[in-house]
């Protein structure tokens, strides 16, 4: 018989369309506005949230539910959306510095739901408001590092093995060693090339000077650069976490930058100091009055850039090597924080120490910083960057006796400073210096003005879009419509499944797949007027009408959804937004307007004597 | 049903479309694309008074601040100011902005600031021209796999006429071409494309129902047969287009001019462009239908 499926096949349309309905229902419930409570030392517990509660009663501040929502966090839900931000300050004032407050948008989907693994879309910046960063990793600071780094192994190496160098250079992805005579660098290049396999060795001769030129192959800049970016994507992921940013997201994007997004921030300054910031330490002893000028560097104090000390070149370990870090306060009431170092950082720490008992260690504070500029070159307008690096002393003290794993610093102007370097330290310094080619910031305001708009233009246009199939195609009009509100549901769906992020130009991709979603539909229907008109009975004119449709709709969609996909690789941000939905859009209204229309035609009249089409 | 002489007119519509074509290459040549940040690179704040200031006096109020080549205009509504600098982004930018303007008294909430380096705007531009030769490209094998080379080397005509006149009319009226805009246009390619894919199925359908050699009468039925189909599927898609151009909001209006635009060139480039170019290109019958072999059975004894 014509027109009728078979039991699975309606059985199995049923499933998707419930399937659907299950995994966009979480969109529905609204997000409670709430504040984030999280610390890192474990100490927080109903007790610390009893006396949150009581203080925010005490400021008619309406909480709708307290609740710690992991070991160490705790999730404070408000009633009112205005309430949000005098509840952080409240909270933050009534807890100390150990815990970290932020706002948050909570979910509220009911627990069956979320057992179904079931979770809204997420919001992007541009709907829910926040910090957008993006970072480009310096990939030749990157291998000028790692060469400095090698430089100064080196030079410990040669003189255990009492090898005597004359200088070390560093020129663009190359080392030169220089030696007095050809033995002593024979006996060098022996000697390294057991060690550093990523470089290619070059003898070289001046005159009478023996040189040893060490080039990094191009994997090994390769590896360092990848290496580079990896680290400082690990590092900024700490950082961020040390915010206390619900949600972040820290993302390599190409081969050297870095996205950064931050929801909910608006302070963009201290976003941008935490995440941006290059400080990292270092420990080396003071140099004896007898060193050669080779292996000293002569530094400024912090404090009074007039008093200068010579330090040796080596180091003894950096910032690295720091397991943990706080801030505290020494007896005179002087800022300081307080260091943990790892094992290798201990016992390198313990080697250096104990062998030099009276002599001075320098705690040497770097920071990098890029300073744009724009020159003119050529007649245009280019810009350039100026890396610089201030290196300066912060604290010079006598070793009194081998120093192992815990150790403090002092000489800091500020508990703020203070607190951020062992902020820093915690999390890590940064392989490479980054610098920010792209800052948007989103407030809260535009990010609501934006869904509001976004969902009432969605609503109206899918109202038009009902009314048009209604008038033009009558009874099928409400099976179009029918199958719209399906596409509806599953593109939601797919894109909460996918954990898809909904973006502005999303929502316009889910209008216009609106609009496009009843083509299907369209082509169909009028197919089976035209065969209607060459007076071909009922049921064969919808079965001719469906069957004829099929390869154009497939055609069509197929070649747009390829455009969808181009559109997917080559877009950033909000523009992949609307090319994901644009693409899952394609997919389930191929899937409505031919598979679930069909069945409602075929479940209301196929199969039965219809003389006349409501078309 | 009335049958239309889409072919016998398809002079004109050339005349039409060859006009438009170049109308959209000189403004885009002479006055080029009004380049949105996400493109040039550079600084824009967006800013809200809590009274309608005068563009004037902010701009004097950025002169006097120190800012050098910025642009104040207002975006939206009258309270809405978006300032565009082409100065380097510094630390908080956003908040010089605002205590610069409100040093007059006005009260101004910070909407958003935004800053691109040139050199991202630079690589988003080569990398959105060559996602749009990719799509296109694809397409184009697509269509020529499914159909035939002369259906595939047309359909890409025309996805260019359409590209071309939205890019030239962005051009022409100097609105700001965005990121948003640009993906607006890659629908476009994908819903024009749609258009043309639906004629040419009917086109290839008569072409091997019908016995006659008169091809542009083939493609007037075909044309007129999917005519209702094409306006149909426009109108809807039109109505949500408007829909989001008076109610989405500043941020996507551009983006809908794009698709009101490039559905509009769509519908008429498929109908006229697309199928008309067929006959200059002279599809053949045989173009469709595959030859038999009939040597093979001669060589039989």
């Amino acid at each position: 018989m014509l027109n009728r499926y078979p039991l699975w096949k309606y059985l199995l349309i049923l499933i998707v369309c419930v399937v659907g309905v299950i995994y966009a229902l979480p969109n529905l419930y609204p997000q409670d506005p709430a504040v984030q409570i999280s610390t890192t030392n474990g100490s927080l517990g109903d007790q610390q949230l009893d006396r949150v509660t009581r203080a925010l009663a005490e400021d008619d501040i309406q909480v709708k539910s307290a609740a710690m929502t992991g070991n160490n966090t705790a999730l404070i839900r408000l009633v009112d959306a205005e309430q949000q931000l005098p509840a952080r300050d409240v909270v933050d004032e009534i807890l100390d510095d150990d815990y970290t407050v932020a706002l948050n948008l909570a979910d509220s989907t009911p627990s069956w739901l979320t057992s179904l693994s079931a979770a809204p879309m997420k919001l992007g910046l541009d709907l829910r408001g926040g910090v957008h960063f993006l970072l480009e990793v310096d990939m030749d600071a990157a291998v000028e590092q790692r060469l400095e780094a090698t430089a100064s192994a080196i030079r410990a190496d040669l003189r255990d093995e009492r090898i005597r160098y004359r200088s070390t250079d560093i020129d663009d992805n190359a080392l030169h060693l220089e030696f007095a005579n050809s033995e002593d660098r024979d006996a060098a290049r022996e000697q390294i090339s057991q060690t550093f396999n990523e470089f290619q060795l070059e003898n070289r001769e001046e005159g009478r000077r023996a040189f040893l030129d060490m080039t990094l192959t191009e994997q090994s800049i390769q590896d360092i650069q990848d290496y580079a970016v990896q680290q400082n994507l690990t590092t900024i992921r700490n950082r961020v976490n040390e915010l206390g940013v619900s949600e972040p997201l820290v993302q390599r994007q190409g081969p050297s930058r870095i996205v950064v997004e931050l929801p909910g921030v608006q302070d963009t300054a201290e976003a941008k100091r935490i995440v941006g910031a290059t400080a990292n330490l270092e420990f080396r002893l003071e140099a004896r009055p007898d060193t050669p000028d080779a292996e000293t560097e002569t530094f400024p104090f912090r404090n009074s850039p007039q008093r200068t000390a010579t330090l040796s070149r080596d180091v003894i370990i950096t910032g690295d090597r720091v397991s943990s870090a706080s801030q505290g306060f020494d007896q005179n009431g002087r800022p300081q924080v307080n260091i943990n170092l790892d094992g290798t950082g201990g016992s390198l720490m313990n080697q250096a120490t104990r062998t030099n008992i009276g002599r001075n260690m320098a705690v040497l504070y770097i920071d990098h910083s890029t300073e744009m500029r724009t020159v003119t070159q050529d007649g245009q307008q280019v810009q350039e960057r100026i890396p610089t690096t201030s290196r300066s002393i912060i604290s010079l003290a006598t070793v009194q006796s081998a120093l192992s794993n815990r150790f403090r610093i002092t000489g800091l102007d500020s508990p703020t400073e203070a607190s951020e370097l062992a902020l820093l330290l915690r999390s890590g310094s940064l392989a490479a210096p980054i610098y920010f080619v792209q800052e948007r910031t989103i407030g809260p305001s535009l990010g609501a003005q934006n869904i509001e708009r976004g969902i009432f233009s969605v609503i109206v246009g899918g109202l038009l879009v009902v009314a048009f199939m209604l008038i033009r195609y009558k009874a099928f009009g409400v099976i179009a419509n029918a199958a719209l509100a399906v596409n509806l549901v599953l593109l939601i769906a797919a894109m909460s499944l996918l954990g898809a992020t909904l973006t502005l130009p999303g929502i316009a991709g889910i209008v216009l797949t609106l609009g496009m979603a009843v083509d299907a539909n369209v082509l169909i229907y009028e197919r089976i007027r035209e065969e209607l008109r060459r007076k071909t009975p009922a049921q064969q004119a919808i079965h001719a009408g469906y069957g004829r449709a099929f390869t154009s709709i497939v055609d069509a969609n197929l070649t747009t959804l390829l455009v969808a996909v181009v559109l997917f690789s080559i877009g950033t941000g909000p523009v992949k937004g609307f090319a994901v939905t644009l693409s899952l859009g394609i997919l389930t209204s191929m899937f409505t307007g031919i598979l679930v229309s069909r069945a409602l035609v075929n479940l209301s009249i196929g199969g039965k004597p219809v003389k006349k089409l409501w078309i | 049903m009335r049958q239309f002489d889409f072919m016998g007119k398809r002079r004109i519509a050339f005349i039409v479309s060859i006009v438009l074509t170049i109308v959209s290459i000189a403004a885009l040549a002479l006055l080029h694309l009004n380049l949105g940040l996400d493109f040039t690179g550079g600084t824009v704040v967006e800013l809200h008074y809590a009274t309608v200031p005068s563009l004037d006096e902010i701009r004097a109020l950025l002169a006097n601040s120190g800012f050098e080549n910025f642009s104040v205009q207002t975006f939206g509504a009258a309270d809405e100011i978006l300032v565009r600098l082409q100065q380097t982004f510094s630390n908080d930018v956003g908040s010089q902005v605002v205590s610069a303007l409100s040093s007059s008294g006005a009260q101004i909430d910070l909407v958003r600031a935004e800053f691109v380096g040139a050199q991202v705007g630079d690589q988003l531009r080569d990398q959105s021209g060559l996602g749009m030769l990719v799509a296109l490209a694809g397409v184009a094998v697509y269509v020529a796999f499914r159909f035939q080379y002369k259906f595939a080397l047309c359909a890409i005509i025309s996805l260019g006429h359409d590209v071309l006149i939205v890019l030239g009319l962005f051009a022409l009226f100097q609105w700001e071409f965005d990121l948003t805009v640009l993906a607006g246009i890659m629908a476009v390619i994908g819903y024009s494309l749609n258009d043309t894919i639906i004629v040419y199925d009917r086109i290839r359908e008569n072409i091997r129902l019908s016995r006659s050699d008169n091809l542009a009468q083939i493609f007037n039925e075909a044309i007129n047969q999917t005519l209702s189909r094409t306006l149909a599927t426009s109108g809807t898609t039109l109505l949500v287009l408007f829909a989001l151009f008076f109610l989405g909001g500043d941020m996507i209006h551009n983006f809908a001019i794009s698709l009101i635009l490039g559905i509009v060139a769509g519908t008429f480039s498929s109908v006229y462009v697309a199928a008309a170019l067929l006959i200059v290109f002279k599809l053949e019958r045989q173009d469709l239908i595959p030859v038999k072999k009939e040597e093979v059975e001669e060589e039989l004894p």
